[in-house]
């Protein structure tokens, strides 16, 4: 298909994904607002107060009861959306996990702000890294478009019958939410192709052939095989992002992966990051290579399913790499990029060092010298002859 | 703290494995070779059950310490019993209970409770 060259819009993340939605038109969409997500639901329930979209528009009185009217619909056999932010994920917690084991494809967009406490409204990654096992596949965006291009894109991923599994897609709070960037989008055909048509699997409301959504499963029962089950769906999962992402390459000439590297191939220290800190990462790395430093980036974009492999290929020629992140695991080695990528590398021979970095907890600022100092460890620890701790390394601490 | 490890390495003989052991231990008890074929791909997407009206396949029966007993002279085929069984388990001929279905009745005597004309009497549950 030929590619259209749109004009480029200026709007906030939310107004990009809000637009995503009503390309996609969902038959039901259940949410609760909470900051910075709000501008997505408001601008989602005009948009249905004026008659653009034919979803069923479920106000509900908390984010527990969103994501079970959501499970109640996507289990009727309707494609249903949801979007929500910090506590208002904690809030799921329950039933995040029944959503993923009913095998629904619903479609989640979460804007990431810190978990309380102390109460604090900006963006870090607490509140998905937390749900990291809650069996949702997990997409990072970075900007504008890639919130509405991811927002697209797992619509076909979740529904895909080799995976059959419910994504949430997340951008930076305010950084990405709030704040004006570039979008370039579909026209509403183009994307209603792109979707299809929804294809429900034994759907409760197919009153001919009754059927019994979340039983007992018995004392003696398959628990442990339906969970075995959901982890096949998601390495299965690995292989359709790829394929979904191709897919909308040809329609849109943006090209996505399961990671994003950028001046990796000669690199002898490389920065891992997710999420709005990539640009200004991107933008260090080009600085420290015009000074002939050997610099490089992998952004992540799937999270989970994790390509560990594909971790491991990309930066195993890495003599010393920097994880950041954006979200701590307290009391264990680093934040949840930080152990995933050792996790990734250990097999490796040579084996690359693997430093951990935490930044930007409930909003702090990252500035480009940030960055350049946490490449300065890295270099210090590339030209040592003796491996360096592995001690967490704060970027912008405040000294009062 | 020490230990004493000459005495942690002896066992008492009633600790160690009997030599028959070892004979069935060439055979491995825990072959995990055909994993794959495993459950997982054999069941409903989400544990999802497809088959209507499938409860009767559990048999609930075996829960039993009292049995219902109709006394089919007193019945006077006010139907009471038939709907306030939780199991469905109050047999029905020309508009009258004529038996229970002992599969699936738990014994729990809701039968004998509701009954207006002391038509049913629960009994102990002789098994063999």
């Amino acid at each position: 298909m030929a590619i259209v060259e749109s004009e480029i819009l200026a709007v906030t993340g939310n107004e990009a994904v809000a637009e995503a939605m009503r390309q996609i038109d969902p038959d039901v969409v259940c949410a609760y607002p909470i900051t910075p997500q709000t501008e997505v639901v408001q601008l989602y329930a005009q948009m249905v107060a004026d008659g653009k979209v034919t979803s069923e528009f479920v106000t509900v009185e908390s984010e527990h009861s969103a994501m079970s009217a959501v499970i109640g619909s996507a289990a009727g056999g309707a494609r249903t959306m949801t979007a929500t932010s910090s506590q208002g994920f904690a809030l799921m917690w329950e039933v995040l996990y029944i959503a993923a084991s009913y095998r629904l494809p619903i479609v989640m967009t979460t804007v990431n702000r810190a978990l309380s406490g102390p109460i604090n409204i900006h963006c870090d990654h607490s509140d998905t890294m937390g749900g990291r096992d809650t069996g949702w596949i997990q997409l990072y965006g970075e900007n504008h478009q890639e919130a509405y291009d991811n927002c697209i894109q797992a619509i076909r991923i979740a529904e895909h019958m080799d995976v059959r599994t419910p994504a949430m897609q997340m951008y930076d709070g305010y950084v990405i939410s709030g704040a004006i960037g570039p979008l370039q989008m579909l026209t509403d055909e183009q994307v209603r192709q792109f979707i299809g048509p929804y294809r429900a699997i034994n759907p409760m409301l197919d009153t001919r052939h009754p059927v019994t959504v979340g039983p007992f499963d018995g004392l003696h029962g398959w628990y442990f095989e339906h969970k075995v089950a959901q982890n096949r769906a998601m390495d299965r999962a690995l292989t359709v992002i790829q394929d979904v992402a191709d897919e909308y390459a040809e329609l849109s000439g943006r090209e996505y992966g399961l990671l994003d590297p950028y001046r990796l191939d000669d690199a002898e220290i490389a920065i891992v990051v997710v999420g709005s800190t990539a640009g200004t990462t991107r933008s260090t790395v080009d600085k420290l290579r015009a000074r002939g430093v050997k610099a490089g980036m992998v952004r992540v974009r799937a999270f989970r399913p994790f390509p560990h492999a594909a971790y491991a290929k990309a930066l195993e020629h890495v003599k010393v790499v920097g994880v950041m992140d954006r979200a701590d695991s307290f009391g264990a080695q680093g934040g949840p990029v930080f152990l995933e990528i050792r996790a990734a590398l250990y097999d490796s021979d040579p084996r690359p060092q693997i430093l951990p970095f935490l930044y930007g907890l409930g909003g702090r600022d990252i500035f480009p010298d940030n960055i350049e100092q946490a490449f300065a460890v890295l270099q210090k620890a590339a030209q040592s002859k003796k491996r360096t701790s592995t001690e967490r390394r704060y970027l912008n601490l405040r000294k009062d | 703290m020490t230990v004493d490890k000459k005495a942690v390495a002896k066992k008492p003989a009633a600790l160690r494995k009997p030599r028959a052991r070892k004979a069935a231990a060439k055979k491995p008890k825990w072959d995990i070779s055909d994993v794959d074929s495993w459950g997982p791909e054999r069941h409903e997407l989400g544990a999802t059950i497809i088959e209507a009206g499938n409860s009767v396949y559990n048999e609930t029966g075996g829960w039993r310490s009292l049995v219902p007993v109709i006394d089919g002279e007193k019945c006077d085929g006010c139907m009471l019993c038939y709907f306030y069984c939780p199991d469905a388990s109050i047999l029905v001929e020309n508009g009258k209970a004529v038996g229970i279905d002992l599969e699936h009745c738990k014994g729990c005597g809701i039968c004998a409770k509701e009954c207006p004309t002391d038509a049913i009497a629960m009994k102990t549950d002789e098994k063999e």
